[in-house]
């Protein structure tokens, strides 16, 4: 499938259907997902009804973590073979790996004031979202504040693959870090917890999230794709 | 002369005719400075906070000396010189990682111990301290080159590298400062050795890479 | 078109430059395309082209620097590529703070040379100015270091570009010079230059914009 996607002009044809039609499949379970996670799921007999906070919260904290995978492939990749599309891949992902940490982040934040009583708590998953974050954010700062767009991509791609190690490392510390200042007095529903009535909804919207990260990603490399052909065009007009 | 002693030899040079460890140091001391006049000199609150804030102020000391690091031998030239090299760009990036931690790391390790005491730190704790501070500077330059490879031809690019730096200063921040302030000690030592020699063996590597993208 | 690889004809000790269809592009925009040359013993090869026509770029593919976009570069005879040549830049590679000798040092570190700075300073008329930090020395002095390279470490294909430039007469008949014998002894030279340096080159390529 990669190899086959690997040329530009088949790529163009192929997410020419592809995104919309993951874009309606996202809408699709959206419109399944948010009103099953909001009006038919069970209320959380602890936290009542601030649990559902959880099933915008949770997948955005997974595809965030996705979307950084992806990158990495796609990185290596291009350092690897110098593969133009995987540079473009690379590229359109960080936004919106970007933009599903900071709804994680802000969503947690929103849950964590009735939950703990506090805007934001230092426990280890948010910390580690938050290092997440500021990583995508010096991705992105660096892949605009270099011209020679080939040099920026290779760049960015040594960046994401250090990323991609500090990032479990980060994770493992913060653990730790976590376990060493805070005795486990906080409880967090999720994880194991999960029951069977909630599955259903959160896998629903896991789906919504990560179809809507395939067709953003798509039609952020063909707007790149397309803003290349342009430049390239008028890059002749000059030289003739 | 091997290229690696040739390149830590005038690395070090060039770094003590460029003032040396002094401006890093004045730094790192007015940094912590500030803390007592910021928390007011209650000793209890600076015995809990002096620690981690020295740590925070070493971090900040060596970011400061990163960004001018590469760019200056991509500027003058001289990393064409490197590339030119019988020896692998790793080795020699290596080398000046390594002057840089013995010209500001070293004397930034020594001078975590004035600044401890001043921020009420116990006397017997000195040891873990300047010892955390020897092993997280090398894991910060080890870093610090990835950043400063990277950006090396963006002008300006201080914002960009520690950006860039800041999540990669985590790990050996979160152990160093819980060594500094006696918190599980033995675990938090062992693995913040884990994380310089990481940083040491891998940064270089990162780093050359990046510098030869910069070169072309 | 030889299936061989670079590096790879040590059979025929003879030194030999090879350059097959070089296409080379900056930012999308190509310099040359199907640049093709081949240098003996001895060749003074001389490139000249307008300022930006993408000489510096061709010294820069040379020396391995830039990534052509296509065509091979072959280096016949030679042991170790990372022995092959020097290349000597628009910028100096000196750092200010540091004096002539330092630098001379530095260099028999990183090249695996020699510094014998005392046939150096002769040579390049150096050696009042040996202890002088780079800041304190003139541009034609400080080119003139640059060229120090040349000496420190024996290479034996020279990618020099623009290396007159700064230098005043009794520079470059130094340069001529070290060229000259150079080439005697067998080496090749290639050279960017926008005028003529001194010697007849073996061969002129005019790279295009």
């Amino acid at each position: 499938m990669f190899a086959f996607l690997a040329n530009p002009a088949r790529f163009m044809a192929f997410s020419a259907w592809a995104a919309p039609v993951l874009f309606v499949g996202a809408l699709v379970l959206f419109a399944t997902g948010i009103p099953w996670a909001l009006f038919y799921s069970p209320a959380d007999y602890q936290m009542g009804d601030t649990v559902r906070i959880m099933y915008v919260h949770v997948p955005a904290a997974w595809w965030s973590m996705g979307a950084y995978a992806f990158m990495t492939g796609a990185s290596f990749i291009s350092l690897v073979w110098r593969h133009v599309l995987a540079d473009v891949a690379a590229r359109a992902a960080a936004p919106i790996g970007a933009a599903f940490a900071a709804v994680c982040l802000i969503t947690g934040s929103l849950w964590g004031a009735p939950t703990w009583g506090t805007w934001w708590e230092w426990d280890g998953r948010m910390t580690s979202m938050l290092v997440l974050f500021i990583t995508y954010l010096g991705y992105i700062a660096l892949w605009s504040s270099i011209e020679d767009e080939e040099k920026a991509a290779r760049l960015a791609a040594i960046l994401c693959l250090v990323g991609a190690v500090n990032l479990p490392i980060v994770k493992f510390s913060v653990d730790w870090w976590s376990t060493l200042h805070q005795p486990a007095s906080i409880l967090r529903s999720g994880g194991s917890a999960i029951s069977g009535e909630m599955l259903g909804p959160l896998l629903t919207m896991g789906g919504a999230y990560v179809l809507l990260f395939g067709a953003l990603t798509l039609m952020n490399m063909r707007a790149a794709i397309f803003r290349r052909r342009v430049e390239a065009a008028e890059l002749r007009k000059a030289q003739s | 002369m091997s290229a690696f002693a040739a390149t830590f030899r005038r690395e070090l040079q060039l770094m003590w005719s460029g003032g040396g460890a002094l401006a890093p140091i004045g730094y790192f001391l007015g940094a912590t400075m500030l803390v007592p006049l910021a928390m007011g000199p209650d000793r209890a609150l600076l015995e809990a906070a002096g620690p981690p804030l020295v740590w925070i102020a070493a971090a900040l000391s060596i970011l400061a000396t990163l960004e001018r690091l590469f760019q200056a031998d991509l500027e003058d030239g001289s990393l064409d010189q490197m590339l030119l090299s019988p020896a692998p760009l790793e080795l020699i990036t290596f080398a000046k990682g390594a002057a840089l931690w013995v010209a500001i790391g070293l004397p930034l390790t020594l001078a975590g111990a004035p600044a401890a005491i001043a921020l009420q730190a116990p006397v017997d704790r000195l040891p873990f301290i300047m010892t955390s501070l020897a092993l997280g500077t090398a894991a910060f330059v080890g870093v610090g080159l990835v950043g400063a490879a990277l950006t090396a031809s963006v002008k300006r690019g201080g914002v960009l590298l520690a950006l860039i730096v800041l999540p990669l200063f985590a790990p050996p921040i979160i152990f160093g400062a819980a060594v500094a302030s006696g918190e599980d000690v033995t675990a938090a030592l062992s693995i913040l050795a884990g994380c310089a020699l990481g940083a040491a063996a891998l940064g270089p590597i990162a780093a050359a890479a990046a510098l030869r993208l910069q070169a072309e | 078109m030889s299936a061989r690889g670079p590096f790879q004809d040590k059979p025929q000790n003879k030194l030999g430059l090879r350059v097959e269809a070089l296409t080379l592009s900056r930012g999308g925009r190509v310099l040359f395309d199907n640049l093709s040359f081949a240098a003996a013993p001895g060749a003074y090869v001389e490139v000249q082209g307008a300022n930006g026509s993408g000489k510096t770029s061709l010294l820069r593919a040379l020396a391995g620097f830039l990534r052509p976009q296509s065509g091979e570069i072959v280096f016949e005879g030679v042991d170790e590529p990372a022995l092959a040549f020097h290349y000597i830049g628009h910028a100096n590679g000196l750092k200010r703070e540091a004096t002539a000798r330092e630098h001379l040092l530095y260099w028999a570190g990183l090249f695996s040379g020699s510094p014998s700075e005392d046939f150096v300073a002769q040579t390049l008329d150096l050696h009042r100015v040996l202890n002088t930090p780079v800041r304190a020395l003139s541009q034609g002095q400080a080119r003139r270091l640059a060229l120090a390279r040349l000496i420190v470490a024996p290479r034996s294909i020279w990618l020099l570009d623009e290396p007159a430039a700064a230098l005043d007469d009794a520079g470059k008949a130094v340069l001529n010079e070290l060229i000259a014998s150079h080439r005697a002894s067998g080496g090749i030279v290639v050279a960017a230059v926008h005028e003529p340096v001194g010697p007849t080159p073996t061969q002129t390529l005019r790279v295009p914009r």
